[in-house]
């Protein structure tokens, strides 16, 4: 009997935010690392964006991984997503919320570039309409 | 917990134990609260995609006013970015503190937020004043549209954050660390994090690639 509670326990789903340890120290160390990261990442991009030691072509998109790296970060490190079992409800709402974001970041990109790319220049817009 | 727990073993629930299915009851409050705050915070980062978007869309049309490369302060923003991080370290200790119900800790650690929160704000406001001072308001172009509505969206959502975190301090004051003001911190602490991961897409997207292209 006591041994299926604890296999229960054991079962339990965590809220988002949630974290297992009670214990003061290691919890003081995870949003630390955090920050370390975080700070390390921001460091990098600001560094990136105004240097021209490195392929200029490069920079908009080393800018890029760098911020989703450290989303990623800030989200293991500050909102406590793993990839546990007792997170998958959150990860599996995370996810869905991705894919709207990229439908909707990204279709409109496409569908702007794609009227931009068929329409006529606007000079020629403007002489026909006179 | 335990009391929900132990009255499921004696019911139904017992038969599917055996087949290796085990139902724990109803989950508790705090896991569905927190759970349903982040479905709002997941929507509220789809509304955050939809302005994102459009500022990719209209990045260019500048209607021959200035670009971002022109009107960024590069230095401004890196203050404004390590006040935001400062801060959502120091939400984290407030959180620790709640959880081990120290509650001077907690007010600090809450107060320092605060600070860094209004400091963050106070430099963007600063900004904002510049920009429509020297005749790039959010009139001017769709380019500087997008961008005020965009940013602007951002510095609301801290704005509200302040004063959720100010009735925080207020609620665990006069209340100090019932269950309900636990689930309110979490929260609050969930919401601030995500701010946070927002402002990281806006300065990489907004002010680093508008000033790098």
């Amino acid at each position: 009997m006591s041994n299926q509670v604890q296999e229960m326990h054991d079962h339990h789903d965590v809220a988002p935010g949630d974290e297992d340890e009670v214990r003061v120290g290691p919890r003081l160390l995870g949003y630390a690392a955090g920050l370390g990261l975080a700070i390390l990442l921001t460091a990098m991009s600001f560094f990136i964006a105004g240097t021209d030691l490195v392929w200029q072509p490069s920079i908009p998109v080393a800018i890029v991984v760098l911020a989703i790296a450290q989303m990623g970060v800030h989200l293991v490190f500050f909102l406590h997503l793993t990839t546990g079992a007792d997170n998958t409800n959150n990860i599996l709402a995370l996810g869905f919320g991705l894919l709207i974001v990229f439908l909707v970041i990204g279709g409109s990109l496409w569908i702007m570039a794609n009227l931009n790319h068929n329409m006529m220049p606007m000079d020629q817009l403007m002489q026909m309409q006179r | 917990m335990t009391d929900t727990t132990l009255a499921f073993t004696h019911g139904g629930p017992h038969q599917l134990a055996d087949i290796g299915i085990v139902h724990d009851g109803p989950a508790p409050k705090r896991i569905v609260t927190g759970y349903g705050f982040w479905i709002f915070l997941l929507s509220d980062i789809v509304m955050f995609s939809c302005f994102f978007a459009s500022y990719a869309v209209l990045v260019g049309q500048t209607a021959g006013g200035p670009h971002g490369s022109q009107l960024f302060d590069l230095r401004s923003v890196a203050v404004e970015t390590g006040c935001l991080l400062l801060s959502s370290f120091t939400c984290g200790l407030a959180s620790i503190a709640a959880d081990v119900r120290n509650e001077r800790g907690f007010q600090v650690a809450m107060a320092v937020t605060c600070i860094l929160g209004l400091a963050f704000l106070a430099l963007e406001g600063r900004e904002f004043a510049g920009l429509v001072a020297q005749g790039a308001g959010p009139t001017r172009s769709a380019f500087l549209s997008s961008f005020f509505a965009l940013v602007g969206c951002h510095g609301m959502h801290v704005s509200a954050g302040i004063l959720w975190l100010l009735t925080m301090m207020a609620q665990v004051f006069a209340k100090g660390f019932r269950a309900d003001i636990l689930r309110r911190l979490l929260c609050f602490a969930l919401f601030w994090h995500a701010l946070d991961i927002i402002w990281v897409a806006v300065f990489s997207v907004v002010y680093l690639l508008g000033s790098a292209v």
